[in-house]
């Protein structure tokens, strides 16, 4: 499971460089998110435009990231491919995160806030 | 393992045994979707399909298996309404026999601890497929849906 991090002032954007977050690597991805996000600005964004699958272990491991975040930092979401998409949908999970076209836009946000 | 086409079906089924650990299901369902039935379907239908089968199979190897991994066989068969699947393993019994119910939170405005990072597998699979039935036959579990043609 490789992450790529760029931190800049006010947000932190981490992509996954996989094509899946699925059952056998769900728990590598929630450690690595863990220590990428260890510190740094509060604002994170989790860039999944190379993720073509996820499954449920993967969803909750992303949901898990929101939770170790806690309260007073916030993870939003990026480049979400179809059938990525379609899995946040069904389990009406796009409801809990902010999600952006891509992690320029989120960061362009970033950058005017 | 290899999955190898079934002789005995001319519809272009496939058939293959493997066994249910979680790498084991991601290679074997890779090897699936680039063959036939799956690899026929439209994008959306091929998306839906991988995820399904992903959801079926990781409760195998995580829940049937929890004791020790073991085979598990899929069978798929296309048909006019869309492709037939069977998923049989030789694990546990289903908790009291039925299908775990999938049901999500009605209300997602709750704190933060609350939210659940499970339980999304079976509501999944029961958005997205048809006819999904399951029996315990002989000690063997025995799973079988339609994944729809259109939807």
């Amino acid at each position: 499971m490789q992450l790529q991090t760029q931190t800049r002032p006010k947000v932190i954007s981490i992509s996954v460089l996989e094509d899946r977050i699925d059952a056998a690597t769900a728990i590598q991805f929630k450690e690595k998110m863990r220590d990428a996000t260890k510190d740094g600005p509060a604002r994170v964004v989790l860039d999944l435009a190379r993720v073509q699958f996820l499954d449920s272990s993967g969803l909750g491991a992303i949901v898990a990231v929101k939770k170790l975040l806690g309260p007073d930092r916030v993870l939003e979401l990026a480049g979400l491919t179809p059938t990525v998409e379609k899995v946040f949908r069904l389990t009406r999970m796009d409801t809990i995160f902010t999600i952006h076209p891509s992690v320029e836009v989120a960061v362009s946000h970033a950058a005017s806030a | 393992m290899l999955p190898a086409p079934d002789p005995g079906h001319h519809t272009e089924g496939l058939h293959l045994v493997f066994l249910a650990t979680p790498a084991q299901v991601r290679d074997n369902l890779v090897g699936m979707m680039g063959l036939p039935p799956l690899s026929l379907l439209a994008d959306d239908g091929r998306g839906t399909a991988e995820l399904v089968l992903a959801e079926v199979l990781n409760n195998v190897a995580e829940h049937a298996y929890a004791d020790g991994p073991g085979p598990v066989e899929v069978t798929l068969t296309p048909g006019p309404q869309g492709v037939g699947c069977l998923v049989v393993d030789h694990g546990r019994s289903m908790p009291d026999g039925v299908l775990p119910a999938g049901r999500l939170p009605d209300d997602l405005d709750i704190p933060l601890d609350d939210l659940p990072e499970g339980g999304f597998g079976w509501h999944l699979i029961r958005s997205l497929t048809a006819d999904l039935t399951y029996r315990r036959e002989g000690g063997r579990n025995r799973l079988s849906f339609l994944l729809p043609s259109s939807g």
